[in-house]
């Protein structure tokens, strides 16, 4: 009996307790049809009282257990006479174990290794054994936990006050995995992050200029893994070329639609500039290196630039600047529009005209607004992958050249992390590196981002 | 008050020449920034514009193929089969046994001669023994079956060639036709162009949608409903806070590593599949979810609350009875939102091995799959020019698809928005 | 600015001549600005029905009246604030100096410089004292350099009796003075473009009675040098500031003359009701 069918049987006995622990609750109301309130709570209650008593210490047990018990199988499994002619050596020994059990699982169905072979048969008999303990468990605690509850069914019995409990930790359990996956990126990022800088300087990483990892370090100790050609990449690209575009365009275009554009264009006009955000990214990758990325190649050549690349940071740069118009837009829409419209009127009233009042008081007054806004988008644009992979190249240049190919963060850590490497390797876990400093530096412009745009709402508040 | 310093100033001359002058300069200005406003928003619309039409313009050749007409006479190839062979349960056996590639090779040869191969796509062969199987009486016949030419062929028939398809494009001249690429839909990835198709990678981003549909949407929902309405004012709730919002920015490569370190390397979990991928992405669907169900359950008029705690409902059947089903809508309009999201992205699921060459379509969450987005890129890498055409293709298929989950939620909004 | 939005019956304007009945006043010098049969809608809804209304230059003009009965609305039509509601509509004539202010050839930027505006709620741009201040002499181009720009800026502040109390932070944000500071600061910045008409919407509904004191003095002493029109729902502030008083009534011009005969003698049952405290 596979986990599987295990726990779907166990959740259907759990609506037979619902069902069994309704019917008797039921029962105590019929038989004083008077009293019009003998229970305490409403039968259905009892019945999710039952229920949840019944499954919830089984699959609890069953969690346990599918940790529990693959050492316990392999333990079994190495007292079978096959066991000993396993060899010593720690890694072969581990390799074989683990083929035997893929078999033994129906994950591989043919072993490379004979002795892998042998040992499936006394694994299937494991596993057996002990899914079977594992299983008569379970059900043997479905059994006493929802009789036990039936028992319990009384009329004063406060069924839904406890169901109700239940439900509240279910709801904050629901709300802590946010926390759980915050803290499980940080501790993954800077456990690996530390493996790496065990192997590598941490010195050399953040200030080396020289990115060429190699598995193995050179003659005078070098490993290539000086981080400060992709951070450039990165700024160069997401915070420079990307930006340029993104922000006189969605400015521009937030301003016209706010302040000039009549209703109806707005209405139509707003949604398709939302569309540039829902596109996805390899879509956006493949526009630029198919389209975009030959054509300013060209345009490069004519102009007399010979040495230009076909993987520009010009034509990622631009295109990702195109993806993050509408989060400028956006913000800069929400900051214009929560400037007080006493100010507008102030300026009007003066005999400004219209871009006067947009010029002078409008976007000063939401400049915070908007700084806070493109902190945002440079933090969107630097954790952007596709396009870099597809457009941007993989030469760690430092090159302030826009027809040059450079390369960025989020493009190495792709690069470093596809292919079959070992995972202790130092290239494997650069990435780790490398996923470490994005997430920082993202998290810090979110936090200083968010900072200045709430100040700024109270400001006017 | 005190007493004013009279100045001497004159009153200002409106209808002066420089004033005039003045003032016809600023309306001037005024003009120049509106047309840059204007400017901005042809821009950026019109690149929208042009990316779509470059992806439809090269992405609706990849649903065409060109194909040859290659003459079959059935009774003498196959040593008289007969039809009652390729119906019922062993059809497929029987076809298998036939050894119709054999069959299909020495009937090209007849056809075109020794070199006859070259101009046939290798898998062409398979489209034989469909039309067998579906319409058997065709064994007891000679018949004019259409098969896919070769990649270059196609290429060069749509007109982007090398000069030597060109040439073989010249001779075949009046054979070449264009048919509808069924290969595309319902094929999965392969290493000839001519039949690739997206179903695998489809049937892939189907399951994994799955996983992160059943994962991030309970989740999101009871955790919107509990910072709405139950959480108290204290450290825990704010560190939850702080976490969603943070989350909501995490670079998706960064969920890609956490999946990498946590599911695959600590939990084991079987690599390239959609359990992992699903999983990942549940926990980046999850702050959007989370966010927009929060901002729905807010929508709702304390009134209600007000109203159903009245008389005497607990505060679980307020929220459970009231609260959720009138926020249902605004939630699940974020929820689709945030799905669609979670079916373009691409990054997180190379970080976990979904880039694999997937030849034949997954069944089941553990299996090696990959996904549309990753299938554009990895045909995107693609060295032959016939991937061209099927990656843009594939953009079509995925944006379609994006646009009926935000028309379903733009659809949602408007139908069950309530102005309270 | 939305030219195009506002309509204007022409043959409206053409009645104009003989209908034109000069509103009951007695002063011979020409009027200011002239309003004859203003109409003001918002869609369909009628705001203003027929207001003729003459504003002087030496006196103080008050209006009065319920809330809601269209005392703004119609302030706002006099410098064409208006305008930045595209759903109000203005029939009728209002004339500065017997310019028509909604014939297309007038330019609004020169008409809002010339007819200023100071609003119910002191809004100083989140900028420093001076530069709120230089910011209408800026975009107007009225001083000839910085020199003449500090003067611009000294002197309206002196004649709206802010200088004592900011000459020394003019660097300082405008919106960290106080609010009836903020409201002279206000007053200040429609000073500092040289206008010759100053509306001012309840300019003191906002403050605290010291502030008020401080401002209806203000007036006082800026009476005469422009021509002033100030809305307010306090009868007594009319009373004490003004020489003229209007008194509106759903969107109706009910009765204007002399301030001392509408307080004390007035001609028309519903301002004696109004007046005594019977509805408002």
């Amino acid at each position: 009996m596979t986990s599987a069918t295990l726990l779907f049987l166990v959740i259907g006995l759990g609506l037979m307790a619902w069902f069994f622990g309704r019917l008797k609750a039921a029962g105590l109301q019929a038989r004083d049809a008077n009293a019009r309130s003998v229970l305490h709570s409403l039968p259905n209650y009892h019945g999710w009282y039952v229920a949840l008593w019944a499954i919830l210490p089984a699959v609890l047990f069953m969690t346990v257990w599918s940790f529990v018990s693959p050492a316990l199988i392999t333990d079994a499994a190495l007292t079978s006479p096959a066991a000993a002619q396993l060899p010593q050596d720690g890694f072969a020994r581990a390799a074989i174990l683990s083929e035997a059990r893929a078999i033994a699982y129906g994950n591989q169905v043919n072993a490379f290794n004979p002795l892998s072979q042998s040992m499936v048969e006394p694994y299937r008999d494991a596993i057996a054994h002990y899914q079977m303990i594992g299983a008569i468990a379970a059900l043997l605690l479905v059994f006493a936990c929802g009789a036990y509850a039936w028992l319990k069914i009384k009329p004063d019995l406060r069924a839904r006050t406890k169901i109700e409990r239940v439900t509240m930790l279910l709801l904050l359990l629901a709300s802590l995995i946010a926390i759980i996956t915050t803290v499980g990126i940080f501790l993954s990022l800077v456990f690996e992050t530390a493996r790496f800088f065990s192997m590598v300087s941490p010195i050399d990483f953040l200030f080396g200029t020289e990115w060429n990892p190699k598995a193995v370090a050179g003659p005078r100790g070098e490993t290539g893994f000086g981080a400060i050609p992709l951070f450039w990449g990165t700024i160069f690209i997401g915070a420079i070329i990307a930006m340029i575009v993104a922000i006189p365009l969605g400015l521009m275009s937030a301003v016209y639609l706010t302040q000039y554009a009549p209703a109806k264009f707005r209405s139509w006009m707003k949604p398709i500039l939302e569309v540039l955000a829902g596109v996805p990214t390899v879509v956006y990758g493949y526009f630029a290196a198919l389209t975009v990325a030959p054509a300013l190649r060209d345009f490069a050549v004519s102009i007399g630039i010979s040495n230009a690349s076909s993987e520009s940071a010009l034509a990622a740069g631009i295109v990702m600047g195109i993806m993050i118009i509408p989060f400028v837009s956006s913000m800069a829409d929400d900051s214009i529009a929560a400037v007080p419209s006493a100010m507008r009127d102030g300026s009007l009233a003066m005999g400004a005209t219209q871009s006067e009042t947009i010029k002078k008081v409008l976007i000063p007054a939401a400049l915070p607004g908007v700084v806070g806004g493109v902190l945002l988008a440079v933090s969107r644009a630097i954790g952007e992958t596709m396009i870099v992979v597809m457009a941007a190249g993989l030469a760690a240049n430092m090159t302030a050249n826009p027809f040059a190919s450079v390369t960025t963060v989020t493009a190495q850590i792709v690069q470093l992390l596809t292919g079959d490497q070992e995972f202790d390797s130092p290239k494997t876990l650069a990435a780790f590196a490398l996923g470490l400093v994005l997430f920082i530096v993202t998290l810090l412009l979110n936090l200083i981002a968010l900072r200045v745009v709430k100040k700024y709402r109270e400001a006017y508040e | 008050m005190n007493s004013l310093t009279e100045t001497t100033r004159r009153p200002t001359d409106w209808q002066g020449k420089d004033m005039q002058k003045r003032i016809a300069g600023r309306y001037a200005a005024e003009r120049r920034f509106k047309a840059m406003g204007m400017a901005a928003i042809a821009l950026s619309a019109g690149f929208l514009a042009f990316l779509l039409v470059v992806m439809v313009g090269n992405g609706f050749r990849g649903f065409t193929q060109t194909e040859l007409p290659l003459q079959i006479d059935f009774p003498a190839v196959t040593g008289g089969a007969s039809p009652s062979q390729f119906e019922g349960p062993n059809a497929e056996a029987n076809l298998q046994a036939m050894g119709l590639r054999d069959i299909v090779d020495s009937s090209i040869e007849i056809q075109y001669g020794r070199e006859g191969a070259e101009l046939f796509s290798s898998g062409g062969w398979t489209a034989v023994g469909a039309k067998i199987l579906d319409d058997p009486e065709i064994v007891e016949r000679q018949a004019t079956v259409y098969l896919p030419a070769t990649s270059e062929i196609d290429v060069a028939y749509k007109g982007d060639g090398t000069p030597a398809a060109e040439e073989q494009v010249r001779e075949l001249k009046g054979q070449l036709s264009t048919g509808f690429n069924w290969n595309f839909l319902s094929n999965s990835d392969a290493t000839d162009p001519m039949q690739v198709g997206i179903w695998g990678a489809f049937k892939g981003s189907l399951i994994t949608m799955i996983v992160t549909l059943m994962l991030a949407f309970p989740v999101g929902v009871l955790a919107a409903l509990y910072l709405e309405e139950y959480a108290p004012k204290n450290r825990l709730t704010d560190l939850i806070e702080v976490s969603i919002n943070n989350l909501a920015a995490v670079p998706s490569i960064i969920f890609g590593l956490l999946g990498l370190a946590v599911f695959l390397n600590f939990f084991g979990m079987p690599r390239s599949g959609a359990l992992v991928g699903g999983l990942t992405l549940a926990l980046m669907t999850m702050p959007v979810i989370v966010i927009s169900g929060r901002n729905a359950v807010k929508s709702v008029p304390p009134s209600i609350r007000e109203a159903a705690l009245g008389i005497g409902a607990s505060p679980l059947q307020v929220v459970f009875h009231h609260v959720l089903p009138l926020a249902l809508p605004g939630i699940l309009t974020g929820t689709i939102i945030g799905m669609a999201r979670a079916l373009g992205e691409t990054a997180p699921l190379l970080m976990i091995g979904m880039r694999a060459f997937i030849a034949t379509p997954p069944s089941g969450i553990t299996d090696p799959a990959t996904v549309l987005p990753v299938q554009i890129f990895l045909w995107s890498d693609e060295v032959d020019r016939g991937f061209v055409e099927k990656t843009s293709a594939a953009i079509i298929v995925l944006l379609l698809f994006l646009l009926v989950m935000n028309a379903l939620a733009i659809y949602l909004r408007n139908r069950f928005e309530t102005r309270w | 600015m939305h030219e195009d939005q506002k309509t204007l019956e022409p043959s409206e304007s053409v009645n104009m001549t003989d209908a034109a009945t000069p509103a009951k006043t007695s002063e011979s010098a020409t009027p200011k600005m002239t309003a004859r049969h203003v109409d003001v809608f918002y869609g369909d809804k009628q705001a203003i029905n027929d207001v003729s209304i003459d504003v002087n230059m030496d006196s103080v003009t008050a209006f009065i009246g319920p809330s809601g009965c269209g005392k703004s609305t119609f302030l706002r039509c006099m410098n064409r604030m208006n305008d930045t509601i595209p759903i109000a509509r203005v029939n009728g004539e209002i004339k500065l100096e017997g310019e028509d202010i909604y014939a297309s050839k007038m330019d609004v930027v020169q008409l809002r410089a010339r007819v200023g505006m100071v609003f119910q709620k002191p809004n100083p741009f989140p900028k420093s004292i001076y530069d709120n201040i230089a910011y209408g002499p800026r975009i107007h181009g009225l001083a000839t350099g910085k020199e003449d720009l500090d003067e611009i800026v000294e002197s309206s502040l002196q004649r709206a009796g802010l200088w004592g109390e900011v000459k020394d932070r003019l660097q300082d944000s405008g919106t960290a003075l106080s609010g009836g500071q903020q409201q002279r600061l206000c007053i200040a910045r429609a000073i500092a473009v040289d206008p010759e008409v100053i509306l001012m919407d309840e300019p003191c509904s906002a403050l605290d009675p010291i502030a008020t004191a401080k401002i209806e003095e203000l007036i006082h002493e800026l009476r005469g040098k422009y021509a002033i029109v100030i809305v307010t729902h306090n009868m007594q502030q009319a009373a004490r500031v003004s020489q003229k008083t209007a008194f509106f009534h759903l969107g109706t011009l009910v009765e204007y003359g002399d301030t001392t005969d509408i307080f004390t003698n007035p001609r028309e049952e519903k301002t004696r009701d109004y007046i005594t405290g019977r509805y408002g």
